[in-house]
């Protein structure tokens, strides 16, 4: 993962609460075994008409949007499905950060994993950002805030680990891989502490 | 030992852990069983092979067809009929990859393959005090057994391949303590989702659930799975409910429970909450208050009683009903139905089929309606045969299919077409969950059969004339 200390850029701004994941990206088209080329299906079924075409209304749509790495959405975004294809879809798309004001659990774990920062923000400011679709937000990752048009600087929460790794370029398997010693040992200090029948293992 | 009341979530945690959680980094947490299918594991073993790892242990993952398997027979060609070619190569990719890295693979030719979280249990591989997780957000079900069992990523899913471990920050508690009896009619799915409608949909967001309760004791194993199933439905990272003597009956013979079964259930018996225990948020559900329920909205928090009306909200609400095609304040009950679905994880075990049938016996499905029933597993599919539910089933002009996730996912080529309305038992009922334009009303089985019968959305008890227990003997008889 390359290190992300700030993003700039305008927003993208999608109103709607309880955006789920099968809206991010329809299960039809998660028979892919690859990670890449998802985005020109997120939000498939917004973004096109009945008749397939594109619908000029949607915002990922409008040529203003084109190159927007920031998006502002409504409460509890990726709620749903644990489909790492959503942020594969959105880091597609372009997109480097959500900010909402409640981000679901799985959603944000997948998120940090593939350099797209999960932004959780109060709900005033969060109001005030999807009244202003396009605005210039600048997110600092280091200083955990994000910095409007007219100066105003908000802070948001994240995680001091999630945090290093993504300051760090950390992986988040390698930092696992290094813990082999310990994990062994847990493997070890149970298989003699506990009676055999909570080994894993089957009578067949 | 300590003298701290624990939570059973706590204990499952703390046996669980291989470094706890600090200020810096979060814990890392071992786990038992890795179960893994065909759509959210590709990417990850390619990330094994791209950093050329051994997958650490092969014995505690185990591989399941389910999403994008076909649910028609193989055709008189010898051919499955793939949706796509893409999703035969996600098949043959899960089985390339299984045979590689030496992990069991319930394939096709297993009569023990399944939805994920229905052949888990059914084969006693889920287990009280176990840690559990899968590529798939339902992963929750397990819970049903005391096991804290969750949903990841597939990142998520290369590290368990890799280290076995996660790095995994603690989650909150939230206890539903759900007592008092259940109406005649009214069941597990209804209770979930009343549940949901009164937590909402983001209700357990950060937390772990544990339902308690008379209600929850007296449910059995099949019905405590749905209820724990759709604990992600409220946001919850993972539904629990303590082992008791139920729990232990079930998994009494399965083929892969530990050998020597009454020395484990001693060590099953540690996984309760503590007299005293606290939780960091407590709710309280009266079973009364429950009727049959189901969801009007797009999302599984919008529910309401079969009798009630739809919400006549602005916002969220207004914006649900009108991809919904509902009317403000609209009467749920009459509304017509074109598709019913009865499967999925939620609701596909034996038990959830049998009630379906008790419904649709010397009945026939409303000729506007296509009904698709498909078992959760090979298991419940020979078992339903042996009953004549395919029979009941397809005399009544539904469809019995093979099993599979099916319409829960729609990826598979089974989809409810643009504008129409399903009833599904499955558990999402998202815009275009069940195909592009497709309308759901999530509902139990019993529910779900009797709206198939008569063609419209409709309350159930007017249809509870056989005790769904008592098929299997008049089948037989
Ligand atoms: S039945 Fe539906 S919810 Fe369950 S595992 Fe399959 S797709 Fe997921």
């Amino acid at each position: 993962m390359h290190p992300i200390t700030e993003v700039v850029s305008r927003t993208v701004v999608l109103r709607e609460r309880n955006i789920d994941t099968d809206q991010i990206i329809p299960a039809r088209f998660l028979t892919t075994t690859q990670r890449e080329g998802l985005g020109k299906h997120a939000f498939n079924d917004w973004r096109t008409l009945e008749d397939g075409s594109p619908n000029p209304q949607f915002p990922f749509n409008r040529a203003e949007n084109v190159g927007a790495r920031i998006l502002v959405a409504g409460r509890n975004f990726g709620c749903g499905s644990s489909r790492e294809h959503a942020p594969w879809a959105l880091t597609d798309l372009g997109l480097r950060a959500v900010i909402s004001a409640q981000i679901a659990d799985i959603f944000r774990s997948n998120a940090l994993k593939n350099g797209l920062l999960p932004i959780v923000l109060e709900d005033g400011i969060v109001d005030e950002l999807l009244d202003r679709p396009g605005i210039e937000l600048r997110i600092d990752v280091a200083g955990r805030s994000v910095t409007l048009p007219d100066g105003r600087s908000v802070q948001f929460p994240l995680d001091a680990f999630a945090q290093t790794c993504l300051l760090g370029g950390v992986d988040q398997l390698g930092y696992l891989l290094k813990q082999d010693a310990a994990i062994a040992r847990f493997e070890a200090a149970r298989s003699e502490q506990q009676g055999q029948s909570q080994e894993f293992r089957h009578a067949s | 030992m300590t003298s701290q009341p624990q939570t059973l979530f706590d204990k499952l945690w703390n046996a669980h852990l291989v470094t706890p959680e600090t200020d810096a980094a979060p814990a890392i947490l071992y786990i038992d069983l890795h179960l893994i299918h065909e759509v959210t594991s590709p990417q990850a073993f390619a990330e094994l092979e791209q950093r050329g790892l051994p997958l650490r242990r092969a014995d505690r993952t185990k591989g399941t067809l389910d999403h994008s398997t076909p649910t028609l027979p193989v055709g008189a060609d010898g051919q499955r009929n793939y949706v796509n070619a893409e999703a035969r190569a996600q098949v043959d990719m899960l089985r390339a990859n299984c045979t590689r890295f030496g992990v069991e693979l319930f394939d096709y030719d297993s009569p023990q393959r399944g939805i994920v979280h229905v052949m888990g249990p059914e084969l006693g591989l889920t287990q009280p005090g176990q840690t559990i997780v899968c590529g798939d957000s339902h992963t929750a079900t397990h819970g049903a057994f005391g096991a804290l069992a969750f949903g990841i990523g597939t990142s998520e899913v290369g590290h368990v391949l890799a280290t076995q471990c996660l790095l995994q920050r603690k989650p909150k508690t939230l206890a539903i303590t759900v007592d008092g009896e259940l109406a005649p009619g009214v069941g597990a799915k209804d209770l979930i989702l009343h549940v949901i409608g009164v937590i909402g949909v983001n209700g357990g967001t950060g937390q772990v659930i544990e339902y308690r309760g008379s209600t929850i004791r007296a449910l059995s194993m099949e019905q405590r799975m749905t209820v724990c199933n759709m604990s992600i439905e409220a946001g919850a990272r993972a539904g629990l409910i303590a082992p008791d003597q139920t729990t232990f009956d079930y998994l009494r013979g399965r083929p892969r429970v530990p050998a020597d079964f009454d020395a484990a259930i001693e060590e099953w018996k540690h996984f309760h909450t503590d007299e005293g225990a606290r939780f960091d948020r407590e709710v309280r559900i009266d079973a009364r208050d429950i009727q049959p329920t189901v969801t009007w909205g797009t999302h599984p928090g919008q529910v309401a009683a079969i009798a009630a009306n739809v919400s006549t909200g602005d916002g969220d609400d207004a914006k649900a009903r009108d991809y919904m095609g509902w009317d403000a304040g609209a009467a749920l009950a009459g509304r017509p139905v074109d598709v019913v679905f009865v499967g999925s994880c939620t609701n596909s075990r034996l038990s959830d089929l049998r009630e379906a049938a008790s419904v649709l016996r010397d009945r026939h499905v409303h000729p506007r309606v296509r009904m698709l029933v498909v078992p959760g597993s090979e298991q419940v599919k020979r078992e339903a045969e042996a009953e004549g539910i395919d029979r009941i089933v397809r005399a009544a002009g539904a469809e019995w299919r093979e099993p599979g996730c099916s319409m829960c996912i729609a990826m598979n080529g089974d989809i409810v077409g643009a504008g129409q309305l399903a009833v599904s038992t499955s558990n999402r009922n998202f815009e275009g969950r069940q195909g592009k334009g497709a309308r759901t009303v999530l509902a139990s089985p019993l529910t779900a059969a009797a709206c198939a019968v008569a063609g419209e959305i409709t309350d159930p008890r007017p249809y509870l004339t056989t005790e769904p227990a008592r098929i299997a003997e008049l089948e037989t008889a």
